[in-house]
């Protein structure tokens, strides 16, 4: 596929204060890969995603990207423009809430044609049409292409929020808590459509969840947090079948209580 | 009139202006702020045209000022007297072809510019991307970024709700294929006029301390879609006065049961024309 | 010495002698008459009678007077007065289509029927000090007279766009509109209320929350269909006599803003209205009045409500000056009560953050080791 990860974080760190909200994290994102990156709310998880995508700056540590050449780019070496560029290209940002990732007086049309007028489409029977497949793809009605989403429901607005990001065909993906704050069978459904999407798409993704059952869905591989710190990791299957660190075995037995 | 310097402003001001213009122009479509003064006429009524005008004017100027693209409007009637109050020896004109500078609020003038005339716009709002973004924190950021994916969802909007774009003035465009630029309040009709024109075009925002500049044939591209491609209006119908069919024009109410006449808005190109008429006569 | 201290009285009595003293100045310099501000500081009286809600300028000058000019006093004292006054009963509504007009501009038609009136304006003055009326006794030529004519009451140019199906109608109502000067406001307040509140709000408020509409926090895109200003006759029907009578005349100027279109593909696109009238000839105010009342209107014409000029509630808390300044400047009254409790409670909390920085630093290296352990 390719000869090295598309992303890689070596000893990334940074503080709040007293906190240590992330303590040395190192890790390698493989093209095509679904890495999750599990723990309780406070663990650091969601702080190292903002690092990764380039959102926030550590206080050490470096994080690589490469690109579709085969060139290697320091994220936070490389200046505002080309990370803005990257963001609205070759990455995508899912927000557990969507009205973060959404403009919310604009279209469901306008939201998922806004990434490819960013990267220079301005032909608007295309942009449209191709917006309406994206909507049919994430089982939002086509008709529905003029209506903005505060009129949609939570489950439709992160549908469109998923189709918004993914209509440019990124390579990489950070996801925050996809389905947080959604109700439990529209979780469900949910994971399934960016199970297949993600497939479909081959796009690499980080994923943030505290939510075990959706890890074990999506991850090919799991990294678990703990105080800023990666305390196990291996692949899904080994991990929550057979955790090895005691913090692990309690994050397994509660979602197995649960 | 005594007790100030020609053309008002003090000579460091008009350098101080001066030396923004430069960027300005160096710059094409990018907004320099720039210490915009207090003027004897209200905000709003064209402050930062005449400082522009009067940084770039001297004594062997011809000056002709329009509003809304006439020479007899009151606002414009108003800042030629004061440019004749205050700049001994200036020229004052209603023939665009006479001109060197032309002050303006809201139209080009019919009649084509040519090379060594000047332009200057009086500008309500410089920020293009303002009533997308009103944090000029941001928008500042969006164009040093050239991050103008925003503006072009708005249109896409405008066409997606009413069939076609819906800013019929002001339309944005794109100077030299870098900086988006508000044309200043200008109908759409007007925009072609900005493209590759052989004048200089310098346009100032007092209120909002900015200013910006089109050079001489710069690329000045309206927004739109491939397959919506700006179109610039005009009411459908000809001059009552010079019967001209292709001159922007301004509706008049006749009575209240409905008639309305069309006149040109450029009261130049409305006068020569009709001489010209009554001479072929 | 300033020792606050009880027996305030002589102090107060000592204070107002003072204030007596300071508003008539050097005595030297002949004292203005009321009716000297009522002719000479109009603009000022018209204000005063606006945010004052009263209209009698004889009595707006003598509270300019009162107040050394501070018109928010002025307007104070003013509302102070009317609130004493009997209520016999309602005027007819005004008719401002009937209006003798002074002035009346459009900038929306270049000409139209009934023409413009500059009127007595500064839109055009160039501001420049003129040392002249510093000089005592002068009287400006008069100016040139110009008939009113047939043209007196001139359409309005919303009604000429109503004809062309252009302006969104206003839905005609006979319901009894509230008085908010008799019963307090709740949300939502309905335009009645909402235009009631603006008619008397602090111009400046007014002014700045309609130029942030300009500026881009909440949209209007108005063009000012038409500015009227003029006299009117105020009619009321006594009970006792059972047919109209005419009080008497307003000065009063209207203002109707042509507001962006609003529409979408099922609803033609139609321009919508912002409306402004006001005591006298405060235009100003008239045209904020008129951009704050189409702002208000964005949740009723389906626009999103993000800006502090859209939001009815915020705006129509905050626009009244003689709550304002009440509130601002009862700051200056004694707390000393709730701030000893302030001290207290300050001093108990660094207090006990003192003892917690002496024990801190044995507890830091104790959690240190605890992290490391749950780490390894």
């Amino acid at each position: 596929m390719s000869d090295g990860p598309i992303l890689s974080a070596r000893d990334v760190s940074i503080a709040f204060g007293a906190v240590r909200a992330v303590d040395g994290v190192s890790l390698d994102l493989w093209p095509g890969e679904v890495l999750a990156v599990v723990g309780e709310s406070g663990s650091g998880k969601s702080t190292l995603l903002r690092l990764l995508a380039g959102e926030a700056r550590p206080d050490a540590g470096t994080v690589l990207y490469r690109d579709p050449s085969g060139a290697t780019l320091d994220v936070h070496g490389m200046g505002e423009p080309a990370r803005r560029r990257l963001a609205r290209t070759e990455w995508g940002f899912v927000h557990q809430d969507p009205r973060d990732g959404l403009r919310l007086a604009v279209s469901a049309g306008g939201n998922v044609g806004e990434r490819l007028m960013a990267s220079g489409a301005r032909h608007y029977g295309d942009i449209r049409t191709e917006a309406a497949r994206w909507l049919e793809r994430v089982e939002i009605p086509a008709a529905r292409i003029d209506d903005a989403p505060r009129l949609f429901s939570g489950g439709m607005r992160q549908r469109l929020q998923i189709a918004r990001t993914l209509v440019t065909r990124p390579r990489l993906v950070f996801m925050d808590e996809p389905t947080g704050g959604l109700d439990v069978s529209v979780q469900a459904r949910l994971l399934d459509m960016i199970r297949a999407l993600v497939a479909d798409l081959g796009i690499a993704v980080i994923l943030v969840t505290h939510d075990i059952a959706a890890a074990r869905l999506l991850a090919h591989r799991l990294v678990v947090m703990r105080h800023g710190r990666v305390v196990e990791e291996g692949l899904t299957d080994r991990v929550l079948d057979d955790p090895r660190h005691p913090y692990t075995q309690l994050l397994v037995s509660s979602v197995l209580a649960a | 009139m005594s007790g100030y310097n020609f053309a008002y402003l003090d000579e460091a001001t008009k350098r101080m202006i001066r030396r923004a213009l430069l960027k300005a122009v160096a710059v094409p479509g990018h907004q320099v702020p720039f210490g915009s003064r207090e003027m004897p006429l209200p905000y709003g009524w064209g402050t930062g045209g005449i400082q522009v005008t009067a940084s770039v004017i001297g004594a062997d100027d011809t000056l002709k000022v329009i509003d809304q693209g006439a020479d007899d409007t009151t606002n414009a009637v108003s800042i030629r007297r004061f440019f004749a109050r205050v700049a001994p020896g200036l020229r004052t004109t209603e023939r665009t072809a006479e001109a060197t500078v032309i002050q303006t609020r809201h139209r080009i003038p019919e009649t084509p510019l040519r090379e060594g005339q000047v332009l200057v716009y009086q500008v309500p709002q410089p920020e293009p991307l303002f009533r997308l973004e009103p944090r000029r924190a941001e928008t500042r950021r969006l164009h040093a970024l050239a991050d103008y994916g925003l503006m072009q969802v708005k249109l896409y909007e405008d066409i997606a709700r009413h069939g076609r774009v819906g800013s019929s003035y002001d339309h944005p465009v794109m100077v030299n294929g870098r900086y988006l630029m508000s044309p200043s309040p200008i109908p759409s009709f007007d925009n072609p006029k900005m493209h590759r024109s052989a004048a200089l075009q310098l346009f100032g925002a007092g209120r909002e301390r900015r200013l910006y500049a089109v050079p001489p044939y710069t690329e000045v591209r309206s927004l739109d879609f491939e397959d919506h491609p700006f179109v610039p209006l005009r009411a459908n119908g000809r001059c009552s006065l010079c019967g001209a069919g292709d001159s922007y024009l301004d509706e008049v109410v006749t009575d209240d049961r409905g008639g309305r006449i069309f006149v040109c808005s450029d009261t130049d190109f409305c006068t020569q024309r009709q001489t010209m008429r009554e001479a072929a006569e | 010495m300033y020792v606050a201290v009880k027996g305030g009285e002589a102090a107060i009595a000592n204070a107002h002698a003072w204030l007596a003293e300071e508003r008539r100045g050097d005595t030297g310099v002949p004292e203005v008459g009321t009716d000297a501000i009522r002719e000479q500081l109009t603009l000022g009286v018209d204000r005063v009678m606006a945010e004052g809600s009263c209209y009698d300028p004889d009595l707006a000058a003598l509270a300019i007077k009162q107040a050394r000019g501070d018109l928010i006093e002025a307007i104070f004292l003013l509302r102070a007065y009317r609130t004493t006054l009997p209520r016999f009963g309602a005027s007819a509504p005004i008719d401002t289509g009937a209006m003798t007009v002074r002035r009346r501009v459009s900038a929306t038609y270049k000409d139209l029927p009934g023409g413009q009136v500059l009127g007595p304006t500064f839109d055009y003055t160039h501001r420049l000090l003129d040392f002249a009326l510093a000089a005592e006794g002068l009287t400006p030529p008069a100016a040139a007279e110009t008939d009113p004519g047939e043209d007196a009451a001139p359409p309005r140019v919303t009604g000429l766009l109503a004809a062309e199906g252009l302006m969104a109608a206003e839905e005609p109502s006979d319901a009894e509109p509230g008085d908010l000067t008799r019963t307090p406001v709740t949300f939502p307040a309905g335009r009645p209320l909402r235009l009631q509140n603006l008619a008397r709000g602090d111009e400046g408020f007014l002014l700045s929350m309609a130029y942030s509409t300009q500026r881009g926090y909440g949209n209007n895109h108005p063009f000012v269909g038409e500015l009227r200003q003029g006299d009117l006759a105020v009619c009321f029907t006594p009970p006792e006599l059972g047919f109209e009578i005419e009080l008497g005349d307003l000065l009063v100027t209207e203002c109707q803003m042509v507001n962006q279109f609003h529409g979408s593909r099922s609803e033609p696109p139609q321009f919508t209205r912002g409306y402004g009238l006001v005591f006298g000839r405060t235009e100003r105010r008239a045209m904020a009045m008129a951009l704050m009342d189409r702002a208000l209107r964005a949740a009723e014409l389906g626009e999103d409500v993000e800006a502090p000029a859209q939001d009815e509630e915020f705006v129509l808390s905050h626009s009244d000056n003689v709550e304002a300044t009440g509130f601002l400047e009862h700051l200056k009254l004694p707390h000393y009560v709730d701030f000893q409790s302030e001290l207290e409670s300050v001093r108990a909390m660094r207090t006990a953050v003192k003892a917690e920085r002496q024990r801190a630093p044995a507890e830091a290296a104790v959690r240190q080791s605890e992290t490391e352990g749950a780490g390894g």
